[in-house]
């Protein structure tokens, strides 16, 4: 059984959409879980529809939108302060060694982050390198295993089949809670799985299929 | 937001002129707009906090279509596709161009005091 799970993803939402299958798994078992947040999505262009956010209110409403997702997950939640679409920018060492400051007094077994550049979103890359070198900066016997999750189009022909394939189907409503907490962020997102002529059922069996696997990778380190 | 207001707006600019001011101007089409259709390009620009002083603005209206134009002493800031505005309780003006889906497409916005982080 694990010790303690840290999921690191930049965004207020990653978690709901990425994750919390696995999450509610772990929760579960009474592993603890705590959730390091990048970013509050401050440049996010979904603001609810009809838009209930402005650029300025963005932030705080995305914060109170992950305190809501994380008390649906029963998680521990750290805001980490970055801005959103700025990762890629900062320092890695600097990005990294702050990640490693949690980890240290944490001490998970098993962390869970994007896999750099096969995450589609900049932030995504940033932080997944930044989450990855902040483990390989750890002394090896303390190492917790890293599960790297890949959202490109065609990342199993690139990488092949995800060492980790999770089914969450008997998770799924308490996970599309999660999702339908982040209010501003969720009808945009999933807007995309609407088809002409669907109905709300067909709507929501479409996403509920699309949701009910989490896929990741062992991450190996070389050294 | 509420729907572009002509003369409100351009009140707020009138009030600003000759006088520094700190800018947010962006648009964007969504980090992941080329995920969700291949054939989409991904495309976004911000500049947050420009400090400037603009000696003329103007907000003009066409075939619903809201464009504000301040001209610099040096140069120009612009943005089209406007539909909503907000002033806060900073005094900030917020000006918006949304889509169907209420997605953010373009912002322009104007403080006297920068905005936040």
């Amino acid at each position: 059984m694990e010790k303690h799970v840290v999921v690191i993803y930049p965004h207020p939402d990653d978690e709901s959409f990425g994750a919390a299958g696995t999450i509610i798994q772990y929760r579960k078992q009474g592993v603890p879980v705590t959730y390091l947040c990048g970013t509050l999505g401050e440049m996010g262009r979904n603001m609810g529809n009809p838009p209930i956010a402005n650029r300025e209110s963005l932030s705080e409403i995305r914060k109170e939108e992950l305190l809501e997702a994380a008390r649906v997950l029963d998680m521990e939640v750290e805001m980490l302060g970055f801005r959103d679409k700025t990762l890629e920018f900062e320092d890695r060492t600097k990005v990294a060694t702050n990640l490693k400051e949690y980890l240290d007094r944490i001490k998970p077994s098993l962390v869970i982050t994007h896999y750099p550049d096969h995450a589609v979103h900049p932030d995504h890359h940033a932080l997944g390198a930044a989450a990855i070198e902040a483990v390989r900066m750890m002394d090896k016997s303390e190492r917790p295993v890293v599960w790297a999750q890949a959202i490109s189009r065609n990342y199993t022909e690139v990488l092949g089949k995800p060492d980790v394939i999770n089914d969450v189907r008997a998770e799924i409503d308490t996970k599309l809670d999660a999702i339908y907490a982040h209010k501003t962020q969720a009808a945009g997102v999933l807007s995309q799985f609407m088809q002409p002529g669907f109905s709300q059922e067909e709507f929501k069996k479409k996403v509920a299929n699309n949701f009910s696997t989490e896929q990741f990778y062992i991450w190996k380190y070389n050294d | 937001m509420e729907p572009i207001n002509v003369s409100k707006i351009q009140a707020y600019l009138d009030d600003r002129i000759n006088k520094s001011v700190y800018i947010h101007l962006e648009t964007t089409n969504g980090a992941y707009a080329s995920h969700i259709n291949e054939k989409a390009y991904t495309v976004g620009a911000f500049i947050r906090n420009a400090e400037v002083k603009f000696t003329n603005a103007k907000i003009i209206e066409n075939n619903h279509v809201y464009r504000v134009g301040l001209k610099l002493e040096i140069g120009w800031i612009y943005a089209e596709g406007l539909t909503d505005w907000t002033v806060t309780e900073e005094n900030q003006l917020l000006l918006a161009g949304h889509d169907r889906e209420g997605r953010l497409m373009v912002a322009l916005q104007i403080s006297e005091q920068p905005f936040s982080n």
